[in-house]
């Protein structure tokens, strides 16, 4: 008996291709031929394609190809263009915004203009990329979670390289494009507006994004270890409450006293993750435009603990005008 | 699934698990080995940890045997500057104390060369060799430093040792970077940064971070004074901010030393109730920045061109020049001790007036005699 147990599906079971519900007027044809492929098949489902492209879907390809070219072409331009340390530097190379002296206007290409492009051609491609995923959920007859829980990732995305700035004045203050270059980005801003974790939607964000990993795992653990009763048949169980699904509820009853259901935990999982990028994309926002420095901020509003002195006392040496 | 028939699964197994931990070693290549040992600096609970690699600490001990000192020698006698020729900055020393003190320069400075690194033939006196012109200048320096930098180097003091551990040139100097090595003006410009360069840590920050602030005066701090933000008033840009962070890592990785070694985990900005190391820090900066000014900059002519940098500037002092890594040079060894010579501005006194001047002139002009 096959059992529902394992990281990787050790039984496939296979119907005949099948290209999909029939489209109304105003759609495309969908492209590609399907076929199965046995290594999809051990994580998802084995069938490949068709894909529903469209004019969003390629329109949004194009600028998003466009601006991964000239992001590469700037970093393989920045190593003289020579392939071996573009290979060696690659995660250290990086397209940078413009700097703080052109404000928001245009920059020269190599000064931020390329950036500048970069950020318009992502931009039009995520949003347009956005709303493929919203009309291919209606056209499905389907809600329209997904594309709201995509909208909350793409308001993060806008707060850091758009709305920000924008407010602040200066594109000098988006994110470069890197691997790590953004990642110093990141602990620059906090160590400039005087630490992030004074944020107190920086903290949200953070509850919401272990919180989302943990539900993940507790949701993950328990559908895999209900597996062998059926447990995987979660929507069917929403309403014919089954075996695997009271086992579930009474495991946790147990354990933490208190259950989801089977319809439920998926709410908590979407709320979780959408709030993650929301409060953040707060956080950001609110950094420098209404408050310049969070460590201060919650000394002012007795969110920061003061510690007892274990050094002798310190002065700013600055202050110290006979110094030298 | 009967396992005893089929065998094949299970020694497919072995090899993805080998492929696995193959993987996960050849990624963790890269990294320092544990076990690390982590010492608190501070009020408990809030990061205030400085975290050692005990294996590194033992190079560092290594690094940083002191040479041994010669037998002090006797102060009376006739002094240097009436008995030589052309002794400027030593010349109140004994003509003893001022031998003991060339022996041992050369020993920290050109043990392989000898005197000859610096004193052209059998005229001791000749000024031609620029290295000559530059060891002077370097002893008013370390006199400088050893007496007017106090709030930095305390009693402990420097020698020509400190950087220079046995080496023409100290290990760790620096010349300011030629910011777009390629001439494009089209595309890839890297803005100064995003390079694995030893000198911001192997970070994407700015990799010359000493041209703006040991060189240059440019402000460092770029925390705001205030809560919320002042109408009207443009606070420091994260590009600065990233430079400060660059000069930050260089100091982390000179001193070999964490971020809260002088920071407060609560806010990098705040003095109050910080460790006292950073006011010491503070100062050395500004030493630093003296040093390359007044000592540095000036000998830009003297040197020869193989000297200097891309851009054809001097080598510069930062903190790693003197500490080598250590959280104090030479682990806090005072060898000014045995060389007070190098305390203190030491003009010769008795025949008055000539050898003060042309001590403080611009090396360029300085002596051919």
């Amino acid at each position: 008996m096959a059992q529902y147990q394992n990281l990787f599906t050790t039984v496939q079971a296979v119907g005949p291709l099948h290209h999909g519900v029939e489209l109304g007027h105003g759609n495309s044809p969908r492209t590609g031929e399907p076929f199965l492929l046995y290594w999809a098949g051990k994580l998802g489902n084995a069938q490949i394609g068709p894909i529903y492209l469209g004019g969003l879907g390629i329109a949004s390809l194009m600028l998003g190809l466009l601006a991964f070219n000239i992001i590469g072409f700037n970093m393989l331009a920045s190593v003289n263009y020579d392939p071996i340390q573009f290979v060696r530097q690659l995660f250290w190379l990086s397209l940078e915004p413009p700097g703080p002296n052109h404000g928001l206007g245009l920059a020269p290409l190599n000064q931020g203009g390329w950036w500048q492009i970069v950020g318009l051609f992502l931009t039009a491609s995520i949003l347009l990329w956005w709303v493929r995923t919203y009309r291919r959920a209606r056209e499905l007859g389907m809600g329209t979670h997904v594309p709201w829980a995509f909208a909350a990732a793409i308001w993060l995305f806008l707060v850091l390289g758009l709305f920000r700035p924008v407010l602040m004045g200066t594109w000098s203050e988006a994110v470069p494009f890197g691997i790590f270059s953004h990642l110093d980005w990141t602990a620059a801003f906090s160590l400039r507006y005087g630490n992030l974790f004074y944020n107190p939607f920086h903290a949200l964000s953070i509850a919401f994004l272990y919180g989302s990993v943990l539900l993940f795992a507790m949701h993950g653990a328990t559908i895999l270890a209900v597996g062998r009763y059926g447990g995987e048949r979660e929507i069917e169980q929403i309403t014919d409450r089954g075996t695997a699904s009271e086992r579930a509820a009474l495991f946790w009853r147990w354990t933490m006293g208190f259950n989801a259901t089977m319809e439920s935990i998926h709410r908590w999982a979407w709320w979780f993750a959408v709030l993650c990028p929301l409060t953040g994309g707060i956080g950001i926002l609110l950094t420098g435009t209404v408050v310049d420095n969070w460590y201060l901020w919650a000394v002012k509003h007795g969110v920061a603990p003061p510690y007892p002195d274990v050094f002798p006392a310190v002065t700013d040496p600055a202050l110290n005008l006979g110094g030298k | 699934m009967n396992r005893s028939t089929t065998p094949h699964p299970a020694g497919r197994a072995r090899a993805w698990l080998t492929a696995a931990a193959l993987a996960g070693l050849a990624l963790l290549s890269g990294c320092e080995r544990p076990p690390m040992e982590s010492v608190q600096h501070g009020y408990r609970g809030t990061g205030m940890v400085q975290v050692y690699n005990p294996r590194t600490l033992l190079e560092v001990d290594a690094a940083n045997v002191l040479p041994p000192a010669q037998p002090p020698a006797d102060a009376s006698g006739p002094k240097a500057g009436a008995i030589y020729q052309n002794v400027k900055v030593l010349g109140d020393l004994s003509v003893g104390e001022f031998t003991r003190l060339m022996v041992a320069m050369t020993a920290w400075v050109s043990p392989e060369q000898g005197c000859t690194y610096c004193h052209a033939g059998a005229n001791f006196a000749d000024d031609s060799l620029y290295t000559k012109v530059v060891a002077r200048k370097m002893i008013q320096m370390t006199q400088h430093i050893n007496s007017d930098w106090k709030p930095h180097v305390k009693e402990t003091g420097v020698t020509c040792y400190t950087c220079h551990r046995g080496q023409n040139i100290p290990q760790n100097i620096w010349f300011t970077a030629k910011s777009e090595p390629y001439g494009s003006n089209f595309m890839g410009d890297k803005a100064g940064q995003n390079t694995p360069a030893p000198s911001v840590g192997l970070s994407t920050l700015p990799y010359d971070p000493f041209t703006p602030y040991l060189l240059g005066a440019e402000p460092i701090r770029v925390n705001a004074k205030n809560a919320l933000p002042i109408s009207g008033q443009q606070g420091e840009s994260i590009r600065r901010t990233e430079t400060t962070y660059g000069l930050m890592m260089h100091m982390s990785q000179g001193l070999g030393v964490n971020c809260t070694y002088c920071h407060n985990s609560q806010n990098f900005g705040k003095w109050e109730g910080g460790p006292p190391q950073r006011v010491t820090a503070w100062h050395g900066i500004r030493m630093a920045r003296d040093i390359n000014l007044a000592y540095m900059e000036p000998l830009t002519n003297v040197f020869p061109a193989h000297r200097k940098g891309e851009l054809g500037d001097v080598a510069k002092a930062n903190c790693a020049t003197c500490h080598n890594g250590a959280y104090k040079p030479l682990l806090g060894q005072s060898m000014l001790k045995d060389h007070p010579e190098l305390a203190a501005y030491r003009p010769y006194t008795a025949a008055a007036a000539a050898p003060a001047a042309p001590a403080d002139a611009p090396p360029g002009a300085a002596p051919k005699q």
